[in-house]
């Protein structure tokens, strides 16, 4: 059985289909890659499976268990993480504590022993303080790890989402354009960290604009377009496809 | 683990056993000990304004709440203090926990509304109920008297703050670095990032919100039994204004910053009696100067200014 | 018994609609800096009491009555453009919470000076065209509610002519939609600021003028007509301009009804109790748009 399986998807917004009738599955431990032209519904299907969105119509199941509609905090439980597009990192926060709070599934959160400083606490606290400084290291920001949120560039966040990601421990991580506004040698770096994650067992959904990057490390893709299921099969096969290169040429219609 | 976050705490602490032998008297003392009660409740609404990032407009109900509670059960219903006390804590707790779930799905300035329409709405009701809470007269309170011991007197009232606001302090500082606070500040930086990664984020703003307003409630209990009046004004509108403008004043999401906000803004009135008349004027005049050259509060500036965070 | 329920239901209907008219006022001034500025304005309800005020000041210093309106219509306007000059566009990238008590600030202020010059006293002024009632089937309207309604009812028609025929309201709209895009296309969104709180001060004055024959002024009154022209401009839905003149009159009405049938002395819990239920179901009030956050 896929690790993940998305059958007859579709989400409707006010009449308009942004995602109709999307069908795939992803298998445990590879990377797969969900590309496409600018509003193809590449982030609306992410949003969905992430329980961002609730679907109009379809499944999502996660290890069999059907996850469609299940709100976000629920499905962290369920071992899935994610990044976003547009930044979303805690700009009240220091790098390090935006990394800690991806551990938040994994700590005790009561608000007493947190208040009274239960040594327990205070010991896991200082533990995820080391762990989370590694998790950075491993991202490339070991220049950051005192710095606070507000401080850092664009590049820099960029990583620290996929560390918090990370510290998640999540057995599927989905990775919403992690190279979009890079330079070349910060994609490169993400490219080869999007390797190491996958290799240590994560499963990695990506949503890119670099070709390059994609092709290069994707065992599997998805290209959609106008909302609907283009092709899929390896970086291969979707370049070798005809329909896939009429939309990317724009020939079609 | 830096002890640095401390630092504050210690410095506050030594100042606290020293004050009461440098005040000349008892008038002092009392403003001291406003000034503790006010940091203690502007603490609990920071971790709410502050860190969570909910706005509420509405607070001082809460401390009415407590503080007719202590009133109303002990002089009418002959309750002991401490079991009036607890009830009122309760009764905030409720009333927030049952609230909390429709107002949190509201944002920005429909909270606003929502928050000080509740405030309001307890005002009224206190101002009302004149059989119970003695209406627009206000009440009297009984001393607070824990078991056979009671509290008397300016001095054991100073050192009794003394040591709730310290507990508040240490307590607050805690809370904000463990991980119910870092998923607290995590959803005000951004909701949908800590939804993703496993916070519930209704169940935490249901959690800081009744934590604060029962907070409040305890400590409008003290002020009650302290002053040893309620007159209503403890529960309306511009009491709720006065709270909000401690937080932003001393800055929001600044531990320190409620202690230092509480503190200017109870002496303010008190340094603006000498205005004959034109103390309204003035008050609001330094409310908006404040605002506009420091918008993110007197700790968070000075701080930046002198190069720390 | 069961002939007696109409002429007194009406009579609540009227006094609701009477001062809903007033609230509807008030609640186009919030809305109306609220599109310009994204700012709940704290101090609109002081632009309610200066008009009533400055008029009671203006006739007793032996001014004519249409002089003292004006001067009192005018008067506020202009403390509205103040408070946009030096105290809103100063702090222009502050958070809401900052904001809020920045034009809480600007109220003490006005309410302070009104004080120290005007002193605590309630005052009033004779209505526009005397009291004798008028009865409508068994109930009786004062010909100032007339005024309330029928200036009212001119200035949200006046309102609805300026944003949907002149270039001035237009751009004040297209500001409220989009401030870049509106500057982009050369609009002058400083001026559209200006004209903005300008109107909402007058606006709030008019409401205030009116109602001084009804319910009496002092320096104090702001506070609770601001809070539920606020009220009503969130039934409304915030940024609604047709939202706030039905909120505002909802209000009205719903307040008059429940102080007539239920207990007048919780009066003023009930709008506050409405907005609660309100926004528990419709958390952007019976207007307002439903936006969607995009991550």
């Amino acid at each position: 059985m896929a690790l993940l399986e998305v059958s007859n998807l579709t989400k409707i917004f006010g009449g308009v289909r942004a995602v109709q009738n999307v069908s795939f599955a992803v298998e445990a431990g590879i990377v797969y890659s969900v590309i496409g032209p600018n509003g193809a519904g590449k982030t609306t299907l992410f949003n969905l499976i992430t329980g961002i969105y609730v679907p109009s119509e379809g499944q999502i199941r996660l290890d069999g268990r059907d996850i469609a509609g299940v709100a976000p905090h629920e499905l962290a439980r369920f071992g899935m993480a994610r990044t976003f597009q547009n930044l979303q990192v805690c700009m009240n926060m220091t790098a390090l504590e935006n990394v800690m709070v991806g551990a938040h599934l994994r700590l005790d959160r009561n608000l007493f022993k947190g208040a009274l400083r239960f040594p327990s606490i205070a010991r896991r606290d200082a533990a995820l303080r080391e762990e989370a400084a590694e998790l950075m290291r491993l991202v490339g920001l070991e220049a950051f790890i005192d710095a606070h949120a507000d401080a850092m560039p664009y590049g820099a966040l960029k990583r620290l989402e996929i560390a918090r990601a990370l510290a998640a421990k999540p057995r599927v991580l989905f990775l919403d354009e992690p190279a979009a506004g890079l330079n070349p040698k910060e994609t490169s770096e993400v490219d080869i960290l999007v390797r190491k994650v996958a290799d240590s067992g994560v499963t990695v959904v990506l949503v890119e604009h670099d070709m390059k990057m994609v092709m290069n490390i994707s065992d599997q893709i998805l290209v959609l377009d106008y909302g609907r299921k283009l092709a899929e099969g390896s970086a291969a096969e979707v370049r070798r496809n005809p329909d896939v290169i009429a939309a990317y040429l724009g020939t079609h219609q | 683990m830096p002890r640095s976050r401390f630092t504050g705490l210690i410095v506050i602490a030594v100042v606290l056993a020293v004050l009461p032998f440098l005040l000349p008297n008892n008038f002092y003392l009392d403003l001291a000990i406003r000034m503790m009660i006010n940091a203690c409740i502007v603490l609990g609404l920071n971790l709410l304004i502050g860190f969570a990032g909910q706005i509420s407009l509405g607070h001082a109900g809460f401390v009415g709440i407590g503080a007719y509670a202590s009133a109303v059960l002990t002089t009418h219903y002959s309750w002991s203090p401490l079991a009036a006390m607890l009830a009122g804590a309760l009764g905030a707790g409720v009333l927030a926990a049952l609230v909390a779930r429709p107002i949190f799905k509201l944002k920005g300035h429909y909270l606003a509304m929502a928050t000080l329409g509740l405030g309001i709405i307890i005002s009224i009701i206190v101002r009302n109920e004149a059989a119970l809470t003695g209406g627009p007269d206000g009440m009297p309170v009984p001393a607070l008297a824990l078991f056979s011991f009671e509290i008397s007197g300016e001095k054991q009232w100073y050192w009794v703050l003394s040591g709730i606001l310290l507990l508040s302090l240490w307590a607050s500082l805690n809370l904000i670095n463990s991980p119910f606070g870092r998923a607290l500040r995590a959803l005000h930086g951004s909701e949908v990032a800590s939804q993703v990664v496993g916070v519930d984020v209704a169940k935490y703003k249901l959690a800081i919100f009744v934590f604060s307003a029962v907070f409040a409630s305890l400590m409008g209990s003290v002020t009650a039994h302290y002053v040893g009046f309620v007159t209503p004004n403890v529960a309306d509108f511009f009491h709720s204004i006065e709270l909000v403008t401690m937080v932003v004043i001393g800055g929001m999401a600044s531990i320190y910053g409620s202690v230092i906000g509480a503190v200017l803004l109870t002496a303010l009135p008190q340094a603006l009696t000498g205005f004959e008349g034109w103390e309204t004027v003035a008050f609001g005049s330094i409310l908006m100067f404040c605002m506009i050259f420091m918008p993110k509060g007197l700790v968070p500036t000075l701080a930046a200014k002198f190069g720390r965070r | 018994m069961n002939g007696e329920w109409l002429p007194q239901f009406l009579q609540f209907l009227f006094s609701g609609i009477t001062v809903g008219a007033a609230y509807a006022l008030a609640a186009l001034g919030f809305t109306l800096i609220y599109n310009a500025s994204n700012v709940i304005n704290f101090a609109q309800g002081e632009f309610i009491m200066l008009g009533g005020m400055l008029t009671v000041f203006f006739l007793q210093s032996g001014m004519p009555m249409p002089v003292a309106v004006v001067l009192a219509i005018f008067i506020p306007a202009l403390v509205g453009i103040l408070i946009e000059k030096l105290a809103i566009e100063p702090a222009k990238n502050a958070e809401v919470t900052t904001l809020i008590i920045i034009t809480i600030g600007a109220s003490l202020v006005i309410r302070g000076v009104v004080q120290v010059f005007l002193g605590k006293g309630t005052h009033s002024f004779p209505a526009f065209s005397g009291s004798e009632p008028i009865a409508i089937a068994g109930a009786t309207l004062l010909p100032q509610s007339l005024w309330v309604l029928g200036v009212a009812a001119l200035v949200v028609a006046a309102l609805g002519w300026f944003f949907s025929r002149t270039l001035m309201g237009k751009a004040i709209l297209a500001t409220s939609y989009n401030r870049l895009a509106a500057q982009l296309v050369g609009i002058n969104t400083s001026r559209v600021l200006f004209i903005s709180y300008a109107l909402s001060g007058a606006l709030g004055a008019i409401g205030g003028i009116l109602l001084t024959p009804l319910t009496l002024t002092s320096y104090d009154v702001g506070i609770m007509l601001g809070l539920k022209g606020f009220v009503a401009a969130v039934v409304g839905g915030l940024g609604s301009g047709l939202g706030a003149v039905i909120g505002g009159l909802l209000v009205g009405i719903i307040e008059a009804m429940g102080a007539g049938y239920i207990s007048s002395a919780y009066k003023d819990a009930i709008p506050f109790g409405l907005i609660l239920v309100i926004l528990f179901f419709m958390p952007r009030g019976l207007f307002g748009s439903k936006v969607t956050d995009r991550v």
